[in-house]
């Protein structure tokens, strides 16, 4: 996870087509300069980082079930909860899974787990759109770095 | 007025935040309640959830941009409306 980067996902760890579901898991790190201002002392992943790490693993497991055909946007965050804090060095488990596919949107359900622990959960809605020119490689480099490729081909 | 037509008002009502009595079957969701693209794909979300069904909005919105079919025949309510019955017993048939 490289929080500055906006890289919230380290691994795919699997994606099930049949069930609609993806886990993935990401560390948080020691240090970065998030910490520094959120906050001072008291190093905590925001809130919006955490809302960004579901909706990322969202959108891969939309990208993974479409075949890599269209982007998915997010577009509405509902019912989110943070239920336990986040600091440095946490390994994160983080599960998605596909509760609507809409006429160009999608519905999603999201968690992070830490040691089995609830950190957070959320309803995501993302737009589908084709993708703008260029970034289509970007994602599949993407995918491919976090290991959804491969399990996007094994699933 | 349909009980689908209840259904469709009370669910642009709560999630446009319209007042229900501006909601008629003649009430255009774009030009007359200013719905905007975001809010009406909450309400598609709605309906899809609250019929079971998969409104064809990409189809729609492709139609109007290429002029096959004015705008009129999936926003005017009653149209809509009509729709989702198809729609529905399509998919009982």
């Amino acid at each position: 996870m490289r929080l500055e980067y906006f890289e919230m996902i380290d691994q795919v760890v699997s994606l099930d087509r049949d069930a609609k579901r993806i886990e993935a898991t990401s560390a948080v790190p020691q240090e970065s300069p998030v910490f520094e201002g959120h906050f001072p002392g008291h190093p905590l992943v925001p809130g919006v980082l955490l809302t960004e790490t579901m909706a990322q693993a969202s959108g891969y497991l939309v990208l993974g079930l479409m075949g890599f055909t269209h982007m998915p946007f997010l577009m509405a965050v509902d019912k989110a909860r943070f239920r336990s804090f986040v600091g440095p060095g946490t390994v994160l488990t983080i599960q998605a899974r596909l509760e609507h596919e809409g006429s160009g949107y999608a519905v999603t359900k999201a968690k992070i787990l830490a040691e089995g622990k609830p950190i957070c959960d959320a309803e995501l809605r993302f737009r589908i759109m084709p993708f703008p020119e260029g970034m289509d490689g970007q994602m599949r480099a993407q995918a491919k770095r976090i290991g959804l490729i491969r399990e996007a081909a094994d699933a | 007025m349909s009980s689908t037509f209840e259904t469709v008002a009370g669910i642009i009502s709560e999630t446009a935040d319209i007042p229900r009595e501006q909601i008629t079957p003649e009430s255009h969701a774009i030009e007359d309640l200013g719905i905007d693209s975001l809010a009406f794909l909450d309400i598609a979300f709605a309906i899809d959830k609250a019929f079971g069904i998969k409104l064809p909005l990409e189809q729609w919105t492709q139609e109007v941009n290429e002029g096959k079919a004015p705008a009129e025949e999936y926003f005017v309510l009653k149209n809509l409306v009509a729709r989702i019955d198809a729609l529905v017993a399509a998919k009982q048939a």
